[in-house]
């Protein structure tokens, strides 16, 4: 039995995110898929899942071309699919989690489904209390619980979306026990993860994808060294950086404590001079977004001691803390900055500091139609929010910051942009600098963080794991400390 | 979507619905042009039909446009009817213990239903933002509640002297009345039709011209971007929570003071949630709404001559309705799903 995938095609708009895969998994293989960020790995794993279907191309398991129009069809023909978030029912006790989706009569029959799980759980080493809610179970034993469901419905491919988050060091090991096992019986382990030393530790062979595409592919074990560069490419930059500033910290944030979600952050310091640009690298979900969270006051640090330009913002609400020139622009463009059904004229007025009750619209409308002029932005006034290209809506977004702001917090400002539009993002935010504003950025983009940034700090599961100046490391440092290694 | 698709897609839709009727009296035994025509001559055939229409159109207006309000800031209102049932509680309360001249009593029984309205919407929107129930069950329970004390007032504190009957209060003083416009032999309910135009202009501007209405649009779309933006948004839900409270408070005490002149239980006349209905197939316009309600109570006191006259239950206008709405809104699905597959490539989730 192999698991072929062969020339697979998916595009969402403009992004190719799959962009003619292929590649051949042997039968007993634990098999690691690496790649950075946006690389198309999660669409790769969903079009197997049969989450998405391909625009073009076959995934091909034992010699037959499989349809895979839903993630039924998938379980069907023998693929299965854990979740980063393994899909458990949180309100139903493990037995019925276990029992739902078989393929069956109508009737529910438990006694039976109680002992198919003894017997199936019992094979794969695991133990449950078919009867506990599996509300109450760990990220690690609902993994187990998927485990075993997916194994009595008759996968015979396993796919594991970055399933050491948020689970412990101890189900960490378990976990690869159990991968290893599974292996050994015969089927076939897809391991995505973007942690070095994970695939390292556990994969025979490895298929590395960048910008949709199969840049390298080989048998375990290889260097650190060669992954790295094939994930990241290389990076080339031409850094010209000016003095660091080291002005007073304009932020400061001393021994700070943050929780959130299987995210936790101890004893974090960090002090941002005004005029500073701040880079924060590391994988989706190592820490960075709950930092520039707390810092837009967003999420209320448990301890430690948050200012900004000397005044404490430790307890203060997030309005208060937009009202002391904290100004936050987050990742989802269209979620969580701009409204859709709404014009960019609208927007704009919503961004301006008139309060009069009324709306002067014909001015608003100049003002847009300059504010449009001033930051190129393709649309017209009445253009509203969704109907903009991401690059657009960027600037629209950009046209909304207030003239005076202290902080600027950025979470991936230029993700999905085109080179010339995220050169000219950063050509605006630099400007700011001159006034004394100082810049936090978080980005999956080696280049943008070294080109742009004072500082670097590296995340790596939910901890500082490195800082350096940026005139002082390359792409290549970055790679390794991003999937936690120091470089040898 | 293209507004010739979504034109076309709303007129195919008004006549299957009108058709599925035609088959449905054909069902029943009736001669369906004769009963759509008795509909035509029941509603707008003299000046008394006439009126009698205009003055269930006000309610009707009023609770619609305030339900305008309520679905701009993204909010399931279906507590509209419990509001509306408040008012005029509020303003039976006022006519029953306020004597003093017409000119003040009145625009008194008016006050006290915007305030009771807007009371009990702003309880179920302190229950959305504060205690985190949505607002359709807090909407829904509170619509009983204030059903049942209406019942409760009618047959216990303010039962007739003497008789406790579910028919409803001793009969208002008449300086509690809403005066009336004499002309061709017929009362014209000139002030409930003034309040229903004030209420549609009001709405209107508010949205149209405000900032309130504009904030208020964008924590409706996108409550999560309006809060990053700065907008305090619990506070402007609550705002859209009590004008839109009021104004059905307001169509209470129109029922109240102009139509039974007494507190029944059914004093809502079930116009809360027909004014629902009347929203969703305006496709939430404030200026939508006022020939689209007309139309509604047009086809309600209508049928009640289907009734007189062929011995078809006047429960045909309700069924004729609902039917126009549910095929309004098909129409609308697949007008947006045939415009998203052929304009927009499909989004990642």
């Amino acid at each position: 039995m192999s698991l072929e995938i062969r020339d697979i095609y998916k595009h969402f708009g403009p992004v190719r995110a799959n962009d003619g895969i292929s590649f051949t998994v042997e039968e007993g293989s634990l098999h690691g898929i690496l790649g950075e960020n946006g690389a198309g790995k999660s669409t790769l794993m969903k079009i197997l899942s049969g989450f998405y279907s391909a625009d073009s191309g076959n995934v091909v398991l034992d010699g037959d071309i499989l349809d895979l129009s839903s993630p039924a069809d998938a379980i069907a023909a023998g693929i299965g699919m854990l979740h980063q978030d393994p899909l458990v029912f949180l309100p139903m006790t493990v037995l019925d989690n276990f029992a739902l989706g078989n393929p069956g009569p109508v009737r529910l029959n438990r006694d039976e489904a109680r002992s198919e799980l003894e017997r199936v759980s019992s094979e794969l080493g695991f133990e449950f209390d078919p009867s506990r809610l599996a509300g109450s179970l760990t990220i690690g034993e609902r993994q187990q619980l998927s485990i075993t469901r997916l194994i009595f419905l008759g996968a015979k491919v396993l796919i594991f979306d970055e399933p050491t988050t948020g689970i412990s060091a101890t189900q960490r090991l378990q976990l690869f026990d159990t991968l290893r096992n599974l292996a050994e019986h015969g089927l076939i382990v897809l391991f995505v993860s973007h942690k070095l030393e994970e695939v390292e530790d556990l994969c025979d062979s490895v298929t590395v994808i960048r910008q949709g595409k199969v840049v390298f592919e080989a048998k375990m074990p290889v260097a650190a060294e060669t992954l790295v560069e094939n994930m990241f490419g290389k990076v080339f930059v031409v850094q010209d950086h000016e003095e660091i500033p080291t002005g007073a910290p304009m932020l400061w944030l001393a021994d700070v404590e943050l929780d959130e979600g299987t995210t936790h952050i101890k004893g974090l310091n960090l002090q941002v001079a005004a005029g500073e640009v701040v880079g924060l690298a590391g994988l989706e979900g190592s820490g960075q977004r709950v930092l520039l969270r707390a810092c837009a006051g967003l999420l209320q640090p448990s301890s430690g001691l948050l200012e900004l330009d000397g005044i404490d913002l430790t307890k203060a609400s997030y309005r208060a803390h937009l009202a002391s020139g904290v100004h936050y622009l987050p990742a989802g463009r269209l979620e969580e900055g701009l409204v859709e059904g709404i014009s960019i004229t609208e927007h704009l007025v919503l961004a301006s500091e008139d309060t009069s009750f009324f709306v002067d619209w014909k001015a608003a409308r100049k003002s847009a139609e300059k504010e449009i002029d001033d930051y190129s932005i393709k649309g017209r006034p009445s253009s509203s929010a969704e109907e903009l290209s991401g690059g657009n809506q960027q600037r629209l977004l950009l046209a909304m910051i207030p003239d005076e702001v202290k902080l600027l917090l950025l979470e991936h400002p230029t993700r999905g942009l085109d080179v010339e539009s995220a050169a000219y993002v950063w050509t605006r935010l630099l400007a700011r600098r001159s006034q004394g504003t100082a810049i936090v950025s978080a980005s999956a983009d080696l280049d943008e963080l070294l080109r742009y940034s004072d500082r670097i700090i590296v995340f790596f599961g939910g901890k500082v794991f490195a800082v350096r100046d940026a005139a002082e490391t390359d792409g290549e440092e970055l790679g390794y400390l991003i999937g936690g290694k120091e470089r040898v | 979507m293209t507004q010739s698709l979504k034109v076309t897609s709303t007129l195919v839709a008004v006549g299957a619905a009108l058709a599925v009727g035609v088959l449905l009296l054909l069902a029943v035994g009736a001669p369906p042009l004769e009963a759509l025509w008795l509909l035509v001559v029941g509603s707008v055939g003299s000046a008394s039909k006439l009126a009698i229409t205009l003055l269930a159109w006000s309610p009707l207006i009023l609770a619609a446009a305030g339900l305008v309000v309520t679905f701009a800031a993204g909010l399931w209102n279906i507590g509209v009817e419990g509001q509306l049932i408040m008012g005029a509680i509020a303003a039976s309360w006022v006519a029953r213990s306020v004597s003093g001249p017409v000119w003040v009593v009145v625009p008194l029984t008016i006050i006290a239903g915007a305030l009771g309205g807007g009371a009990w919407a702003l309880l179920a929107g302190v229950l959305k933002t504060h205690g985190h129930v949505h607002e359709i069950f807090g909407g829904l329970g509170l619509d009983f509640v204030a059903a049942g004390l209406a019942t409760y007032l009618v047959i216990g504190p303010w039962k007739r002297a003497g008789v406790a009957s579910t028919s409803g209060t001793d009969i208002f003083r008449e300086e509690a009345w809403m005066p009336t416009f004499e002309a061709f032999g017929v009362s014209w309910p000139v002030i409930p039709v003034a309040l229903g135009i004030a209420s549609v202009v009001f709405v209107w501007l508010l949205l149209r011209g405000t900032l309130f209405g504009l904030k208020l649009k964008a924590v409706g779309s996108n409550t999560y971007s309006s809060y990053i933006r700065g907008i305090p948004t619990n506070r402007y839900l609550l705002g859209a929570f009590a004008i839109g409270g009021a104004l059905a408070g307001v169509a209470g005490s129109v029922q109240a003071t102009a139509f039974h002149h007494k507190l029944v239980p059914a004093i809502s006349g079930g116009y809360g949630f027909l004014a629902i209905l009347v929203v969703l197939l305006a496709g939430f316009s404030a200026v939508a709404i006022a020939p689209i309600a007309f139309f509604f109570v047009a086809i309600s006191v209508g049928s009640t001559q289907l009734d007189l006259r062929l011995g078809v239950d006047s429960a045909f206008g309700g069924v004729l309705q609902g039917v126009i709405v549910l095929f309004v809104l098909l129409a609308g699905g697949w007008a947006a799903k045939h415009a998203s597959n052929t304009l927009t490539p499909r989004k990642e989730p």
